[in-house]
């Protein structure tokens, strides 16, 4: 079973992949939906044995690397953190191909879309499945891959090329972190398993090593080049650059992908590596100064995006930096539960964003929207249901798992954790805020689209609403049907030992102990979030271009996503060229050619060309007398040392 | 079967089938040319069942050389002597394999002189294959240098429009080293007396004559590599040598400086090589960034791909002097690796070579509309060379990586920064020639691979990934003999090192 689950989407890619074509595009879609689905069935029966029935497996597949002591395997390995996970991609992932059918149906390239979608579901299904740090590091760049294939899929486009090559290197520089992150726990434990890595962590605590010439904590220094990986895959601060611009791909790509489970791969790894990082507080804190900036940042940049998708992203930036910083915290269980119940909401506004854009003839920007309502009644409906989740009403999804985030932010008593607490909190309000911009923008008012467009705005065909009304129910059900095994009263025996908490963590208790206002200010953000954007952009809707106008400069940096795309390309993508073009045309021509063969070869040169035109072009020979000359220098050596003897 | 002369005959079985085709496929004539062609690819074709032969009768157990054979040649100790290890077998079967690729990728693009074209890859195989197979210093040494010979000419006489300057080039920075290695063999012949490869590992050079004997070594090998600052022949000869030519070059020839290494200055030469690894170390990170990001600014295809393989070269030479498992065995699977990728790289190359007539970057774009299965070949080897997991690219840099952060946390961290640079001209270079829009007037009636070409590519394909997944069947052929070779240099260390304490306590 557990060989099909993450076999069944590979076996699809290969099929559709080489002979999509030959198939066409019906059975394409067939077989990798089917797969996917399949998959996705055998998932929640994975979950049903492995996390509620509290049951870990591990499936052996064979060798991979073995050289000397570094010996590495192909395992599955399903323990309650993979079972969730398998539940989350799987599920999502299914849909999403379902909705692809409907979505892509204009396309010209659907067997190849399906396929990448497959190979997408594959690399993930390898990560979360991985027993040592190696897989995870094919699995992880397996999806990088993915990624990178399917921002590029319209591959006519320049700006889907470069959005595709800069979500690639962006995460490389994080993969860098996470590789010698790798390295360094070979050198330490000597081995990459979990299992073996994680029973002798408790024995390197406080010791410290050689890195780059410094002594450093071992297991901080290891956590933090983990982190480092996690933070370009989860896209936080500053290594997110790379997202919002992934949003060149297809919608459902950017549900996928790009919201409910690549990008949470990072979240997945800190709490994969809960037993090592347990043992450095400083990574921890670390881990939730990133997270908290990183939500407070991503939200306020939100505020201003025109493009729907765009919103979306910086939203699922702003939210995987509260996952981060529940991390932080310690508090796993909280992380995983927002990972589970944001992958539906989340997933849901994409895909029902991805409905608007068909509606509209593929518009994106919500400046050309408006008055579109009454056309697309459900996926109004739809994204309603998504936004209250997100913003964290009850009883919905997002109720239940960000208000526990907060909380236990707040209950820790730390510096860093009263700092995430706080930006968090800022970063609620402005969710609320944006998330009902959009929805004002897009769905009510008067149109702003021309004519030609709204007289084609159209609800969204079954393969695609299916697909939203399982991603709502999930919105509103995951939270209260969950809660009590991710975070409540079971979360011990629902874990077991999948997560790892020390002796001294008690945040799971302490969140029961939180004052009355910290429970309540999540909700109260939400609404008044709610109410400025409805004054904003329902009642007065002069407000939003008079603030602009006042404060230029600093919508401008908003807009500009705080310059950060500009920065980088200032301080790394120009001097790399810069740097290039020296080293070739100075150093390589000039200094190493010029003293060292050219020298000497303008000399032989003179000669040879003075033979060829002799021999007018008869270079064989002449090349020919070379190696009679060699072959001549050569036993001359030969004999006179022979001689010599 | 064992006791047949198998290394003699994979060795010797191409100069066989250059003589036949040198005798009987005279006249110059389109039979001709197409007789020459079809002896060369079954003669590359036998001898690379044979090397498959070799391959599935070789004992994993043992760091003995194996398939020895050993006659009386000019006497005085120099013997006609083959026998491969671990080490060298695998090198032996990849020269095999790319021969009759080689021989399939010229068919058509090569149409003057196509006898001699064939001859001369036929006596190239012969030598590349002896250097492999020898296990005598002064044979080693003649198919050393005797492969520069056919080399030289099929980039001087097929070459492109500056041959000629790349091949003296080329020949100019080799025969530099060769002459230093000719007097590091002299030597070493006067002091110990044979020029038997495995007697020479024994033998036991005192340190500062392996100070000095490594230093000769070096230059030959480094060039080979070839080594920061030693490189500049490469991207030249690149660029200048038919298809073929450029596939040899990165598949085969480069490998021999990483092989030289290992046969000769590890084993002979230990305490010189410990002696020298900031050497070697400095020299290899500078390849590695330095070369990647000049890789960055190229505008020619095989410059870009030619200044990738010094790069990649850099991990190599990296991962040898590790000492370690991990870096010396994924040093040699980096190798086996980059003689794949790299070769299929510049046949990816050619391919539009072949149809276009230009490597500038620039002329393409947009080829995945006319090309959708040339595009899928040609990313699985980009993929390849960045070093995505699940290609043969990430097992060798994974496992040097690996085995130089024991070592050095600087050249690990400076290394693997290298891979995000590999990763950044790659994909740049993939998108400039692949995606966008198709627009240029002549690219729109473009022919995607034909089956010939297909025929080739597709074991490399395979083996791209297959090498990436399950590298157990090649990294199993190395095990014992880098063990063995890990032992010597440590016996060797730890003798040095307890001379050096008895010589204290002597002067106290």
């Amino acid at each position: 079973m557990y060989h099909a689950i993450v076999f069944l989407p590979l076996l699809a890619f290969l099929i559709v992949g080489s002979l999509g074509r030959v198939l066409g595009d019906r059975p394409s879609q067939w077989i990798t939906c089917g797969a996917v689905i399949i998959s996705a069935l055998l998932s929640l029966l994975a979950f049903w044995q492995v996390a509620l029935g509290g049951q870990a497996v591990r499936v052996d597949i064979g060798s991979w690397i073995v050289s000397g002591t570094f010996d590495v395997s192909w395992a599955l390995r399903i323990d309650q953190l993979t079972a969730v996970m398998l539940v989350v991609v799987n599920g999502v992932s299914a849909l999403v191909h379902v909705y692809s059918v409907g979505y892509m149906s204009h396309d010209p390239h659907k067997p190849r879309f399906m396929a990448y979608l497959s190979l997408f579901t594959f690399a993930m299904l390898m990560l979360v499945t991985a027993d040592n740090f190696l897989q995870l590091f094919f699995g992880w760049e397996g999806v990088g891959l993915a990624s990178y294939l399917l921002i590029g899929f319209w591959y006519h486009r320049p700006t889907a090329n470069a959005a595709a090559i800069k979500a690639f290197l962006v995460n490389r520089v994080g993969d860098f972190g996470l590789a010698l992150g790798i390295m360094a726990i070979f050198t330490v434990f000597g081995s990459l398993d979990f299992d073996t890595v994680f029973a002798a962590t408790p024995g390197q605590v406080g010791k410290s090593f050689n890195f780059l010439s410094w002594e450093w904590d071992v297991m901080t220094t290891i956590c933090i080049l983990l982190f480092i990986g996690a933070m370009g895959k989860s896209a936080q601060v500053p290594l997110h650059t790379w997202l919002p611009d992934a949003m060149e791909g297809p919608t459902p790509v950017s549900a996928l992908i790009h919201a409910a489970t690549m990008v949470t791969a990072g979240v997945f790894l800190v709490a994969r590596c809960s037993p090592m990082f347990e043992f450095s507080p400083t990574a921890l804190v670390v881990v939730t100064i990133v997270g908290g900036t990183t939500a407070f940042f991503a939200a306020t940049v939100g505020l201003v995006q025109n493009d729907i998708k765009r919103v979306i992203a910086y939203s699922t930036c702003s939210q995987l930096g509260y996952m981060f910083f529940a991390l932080g915290v310690g508090a796993y269980p909280m992380a995983i539960f927002h990972l589970f119940t944001h992958a539906f909401f989340k997933a849901l506004l994409f895909l029902g964003s991805g409905s608007v854009i068909h509606a509209m003839s593929d518009e994106q920007d919500m400046r050309r929207m408006g008055g579109i309502y009454k056309y697309v009644p459900q996926t109004t409906g739809l994204m309603w249901v998504g936004s209250l989740a997100l913003a964290g009403f009850w009883p919905l999804a997002g109720y239940y798992s960000k208000d526990a985030i907060l909380e236990s932010a707040f209950a820790v008593h730390t510096g860093a954790g009263e700092y995430a607490f706080w930006l968090g909190m800022a970063a609620a309000v402005m969710t609320a805020f944006y998330s009902w911009r959009l929805l004002f923008m897009t769905f009510a008012g008067e149109p702003r689209a021309s004519q030609e467009v709204m007289r084609h705005v159209h609800e969204s065909p079954l393969s695609m609403l299916i697909p939203l009304y399982f991603l709502a129910a999930g919105s509103i059900l995951s939270g209260v049907l969950f809660v009590h095994y991710f975070v409540g009263e079971g979360h011990v025996e629902f874990w077991g030992q999948a997560i790892f908490m020390a002796p001294g963590n008690d945040v799971m208790e302490a969140v029961h102990h939180v004052p009355t206002w910290v429970k309540v200010a999540p909700l109260v953000a939400g609404i008044v979030g709610i109410l400025v954007a409805w004054q904003f952009y329902i009642r007065r809707r002069d407000i939003p271009a008079g603030l602009a106008k006042i404060n230029h400069e600093v919508y401008e940096f908003l807009l500009n996503k705080w310059y950060f795309d500009e920065l980088f390309e200032l301080i790394f993508v120009r001097p790399a060229k810069w740097l290039g073009r020296l080293l070739w045309k100075t150093g390589d021509g000039r200094i190493i050619d010029g003293f060292g063969p050219d020298g000497i070869a303008a000399s032989v040169l003179n000669l040879a060309r003075r033979a060829s035109a002799l021999q007018s072009g008869y270079l064989y020979h002449y090349a020919f007398a070379m190696l009679i000359g060699v072959a001549a220098l050569v036993s001359w050596y030969y004999i006179s040392s022979g001689g010599g003897h | 079967m064992s006791d047949w002369p198998l290394l003699s005959l994979v060795t010797f079985l191409p100069l066989v089938g250059a003589g036949f085709i040198f005798l009987f496929a005279q006249g110059g004539d389109a039979q001709a040319d197409r007789n020459a062609k079809s002896v060369a690819l079954m003669t590359t074709t036998l001898t690379f069942l044979i090397s498959l032969v070799i391959w599935a009768n070789f004992d994993n157990g043992t760091a003995e050389f194996q398939f020895v054979e050993q006659h009386g040649w000019l006497g005085g100790g120099i013997d006609y002597r083959m026998g491969v290890d671990g080490i060298s077998l695998l090198f032996v079967v990849l020269t095999a394999f790319l021969m009759p690729i080689c021989i399939l990728a010229s068919w058509q693009s090569v149409t003057t002189r196509v006898r001699e074209y064939m001859i001369a890859f036929l006596l190239l195989e012969t030598m590349m294959v002896g250097v492999f197979c020898a296990l005598d210093f002064v044979l080693f040494y003649l198919f050393f240098e005797g492969g520069l010979i056919p080399m030289f000419l099929i980039i001087g006489v097929w070459g492109g429009a500056r041959r000629v300057y790349s091949s003296f080039k080329f020949f100019l920075y080799t025969l530099l080293g060769s002459v230093l290695l000719l007097l590091a063999l002299i030597y070493m012949y006067f002091e110990a007396g044979t020029t038997d490869i495995p007697t020479l590992m024994a033998h036991g050079f005192t340190a500062e004559e392996q100070t000095w004997l490594w230093l000769a070594m070096f230059a030959s090998f480094a060039v080979k590599m070839p080594m920061w600052p030693v490189h500049t022949w490469l991207p030249d000869a690149h660029v200048e040598a038919p298809t073929a030519g450029s596939v040899i070059l990165a598949g085969v020839l480069l490998k021999m400086g990483g092989y030289g290494f290992l046969r000769f200055s590890l084993p002979m030469l230990p305490l010189a090589s410990d002696l020298f690894v900031p050497l070697v170390f400095t020299l290899s990170v500078i390849a590695v960034i330095y070369t990647s990001l000049v890789a960055l600014v190229q505008e020619d295809m095989k410059k870009l791909i030619a200044y990738s393989s010094v790069a990649h070269m850099g991990f190599v030479t990296i991962g040898i002097f590790t000492f370690n498992t991990q870096g010396i065995e994924g040093s040699i699977f980096q190798m086996l690796s980059h003689g794949i990728v790299s070769a299929a790289l510049f046949l990816c190359v050619g391919v539009v070579y072949d149809r276009i007539h230009s490597r500038e970057i620039a002329r393409y774009g947009g080829l995945v509309n006319r090309m959708p299965v040339y595009a899928f070949t040609f990313m699985v080897f980009m993929l390849a060379s960045v070093g995505l997991p699940g290609t043969s690219g990430f097992v060798g840099e994974i496992l040097i990586l690996v085995g130089v952060y024991q070592v050095n946390t600087w050249v690990a961290a400076l290394a693997a920064l290298g891979v995000i640079l590999g990763a950044a001209y790659m994909l740049w270079l993939y998108r400039r020639t692949i995606f966008g829009e198709l627009k240029k007037e002549d690219l729109k009636q473009i022919l995607d691979l034909d089956r010939r070409e297909i025929v080739y590519f597709a074991p490399l394909v395979v083996l791209a990934i297959l090498m990436g997944v399950m590298p157990g069947p090649f990294l199993d052929v190395l095990h014992v003999s880098v063990d063995h070779l890990i032992e010597q240099y440590q016996t060797a260390m730890q003798a040095a090192s307890e001379a050096a304490d008895v010589a204290q306590l002597a002067a106290k």
